[in-house]
């Protein structure tokens, strides 16, 4: 047999620094060519979806924070937001306008986080990093603050927020949100133009529109291939729609696109906390429906029927599926969760490129497997 | 532009596709499985409506009787919906089109669902289990399921 014609099998992972979790790619090289490769996951499997289908409504709430645990806050906002259109639970104004700021900040924590985990990929390791892992401890210090964790936040509930911010939280987040352009633009200062990135991302892992819509991809990598579709706006949730803010896409769909429309969402993050802050309405953190709801539990049962509550979390879509037969605990819970949908289009995007490259594609793709097995 | 009412769709399918049984439940279109992948191709092609996007698709189990199906469609073009189709299978041997070839969404969304409710998707280009292992015994989120460890 000629030496160029025989393909060789490898698995990348599930034990592998590159891999963001337990995480296994099954690829078959040609050389150093892709010919195919196969996602293989589950591995943190834990079957949310059964665990909340026997506790309360409000007892899942910790456990989303363990679905992407860079994003809690925003995990408690997507479940938050299906079981009040599920038992109609009218919102405070205050614990409306805290929990997008704490939704935007999770923004940042996240795109910042996913920026220098992309550079690690690419083989500049731990500085790039801990720039980023700097501003994020600041944003984590003020979740501390306000939920008594800096991960798993639980913060979120129905009708508002579980608790008021403490005193002087505000004007620390007004300091913190106001100083983070001048990261931004240091962060960029080293990386948008360098040359080293434009090599190995340009052109490297491109989704096409057509086939990013038909896989049912969101969030920034939706918008890297040309597709301006944000459910802040479509769909015009909580107080997005008074705000004012502009959703950034890319044109060539590839990894380099990927990692600027997050650069550029995040300075869009900036601009929106910034209006938020400037005038957070006052009265109670949660509604008068939701504090019962919150204060006793097993006492809420839904009317029976179903829900499907979705925001624009920021790996993508995070929607859940919730069905109410009149009891305490959900009849049915499912999580759509964005990162694991992401991943359909691995293989398509891998497919001719070198195994450099796949490690960065992944990369690229912003996936969390707590959210991924669930 | 506005989305299209359940009933207008169900009017709509009901011309096109002669022999097409749907009914309507609140917000949801109920369809029978040997349906489906007309009703989503349709559903899919017609410029009025263009479910471009499948968000979600996921079952629910009620035993004995039934699994049913649900799909989620939107449609990124022209930001409507959601819609809900619900297809009702027999619980005993739950099996229906797979609409992966219409929406690669699906891919993932239909071996979960197998893997996780025994629903078995036709032509579904690679139908494994996804979250379990292969040699699993059994689907964890049916409602009669027992745990291993209960008593552990």
């Amino acid at each position: 047999m000629i030496a160029s014609e025989q393909l060789l099998e490898i698995n990348l992972g599930p034990q592998h620094p590159s891999t963001h979790g337990v995480f296994r790619m099954v690829a078959t090289l040609d050389g150093e060519t892709i010919v195919k490769l196969k996602p293989v996951f589950g591995y943190l499997h834990r079957n949310h979806e059964q665990i909340a289908e026997q506790i309360t409504y409000i007892a899942s709430f910790p456990f989303t924070d363990r679905l992407d645990y860079f994003n809690a806050m925003s995990n408690n906002f997507g479940l938050a937001l299906a079981i009040e259109r599920l038992a109609g639970i009218p919102v405070s104004e205050r614990g409306e306008a805290l929990r997008v700021i704490m939704a935007e900040l999770t923004r940042l924590v996240n795109h910042s986080a996913v920026t220098g985990f992309l550079l690690n990929d690419m083989g500049a390791f731990g500085t790039p990093l801990l720039y980023a892992f700097r501003e994020r401890e600041r944003i984590l210090d003020l979740f501390e603050s306000a939920s008594g964790s800096r991960m798993m936040c639980n913060y979120v509930r129905p009708g508002g927020v579980r608790e008021d911010v403490p005193d002087g939280w505000l004007e620390e987040a007004k300091r913190i949100v106001d100083a983070f352009p001048s990261f931004l633009d240091q962060f960029e200062e080293l990386l948008t133009d360098n040359e080293i990135i434009l090599q190995r991302t340009k052109n490297v892992g491109v989704l096409p529109k057509e086939l990013a819509v038909s896989a049912g991809v969101t969030g920034p990598m939706l918008r890297a291939s040309g597709v301006a579709y944000d459910i802040r706006k479509v769909d015009g949730y909580s107080i997005y729609p008074r705000l004012s803010f502009k959703v950034p896409v890319g044109t060539a769909g590839d990894v380099y696109d990927r990692y600027y429309v997050r650069i550029l969402e995040m300075r869009e993050s900036v601009k929106l906390l910034q209006q938020l802050l400037a005038g957070v309405p006052g009265g109670p953190a949660i509604s008068p429906k939701g504090q019962a709801l919150v204060k006793a539990p097993r006492t809420f049962k839904p009317p029976k029927g179903d829900a499907y509550g979705r925001i624009e979390a920021p790996k993508g879509e995070l929607g859940f599926f919730l069905v109410s037969d009149g009891k305490a605990q959900p009849y049915r819970y499912h999580v759509r969760a964005p990162s694991f949908i992401n991943l359909t289009v691995l293989e398509d995007m891998c497919l001719g490129q070198k195994v450099a490259d796949v490690i960065i594609i992944l990369g690229s793709i912003d996936i969390v497997l707590g959210e991924v097995d669930r | 532009m506005s989305a299209p009412a359940p009933e207008e769709l169900k009017a709509f399918l009901e011309q096109q596709l002669p022999g097409v049984t749907l009914s309507q439940d609140a917000l949801a279109l109920a369809v029978l499985p040997r349906d489906l992948a007309d009703v989503c191709r349709v559903l899919k092609d017609t410029e009025r409506f263009r479910f471009d996007y499948l968000s979600n698709l996921t079952a629910v189990d009620y035993p004995p009787d039934s699994i049913v199906v649900v799909y989620h469609l939107y449609s990124m073009h022209h930001r409507h919906g959601p819609l809900a189709l619900k297809v009702t299978l027999p619980r005993s041997a739950p099996a229906v089109a797979s609409v992966t070839p219409i929406w690669r969404a699906a891919e993932f969304q239909e071996r979960e669902v197998y893997d996780l409710y025994g629903v078995t998707f036709e032509g579904h280009p690679d139908l494994r289990r996804i979250l379990m292992w292969d040699g699993f015994d059994g689907h964890p989120m049916r409602k009669d399921y027992v745990p291993e460890d209960q008593n552990a």
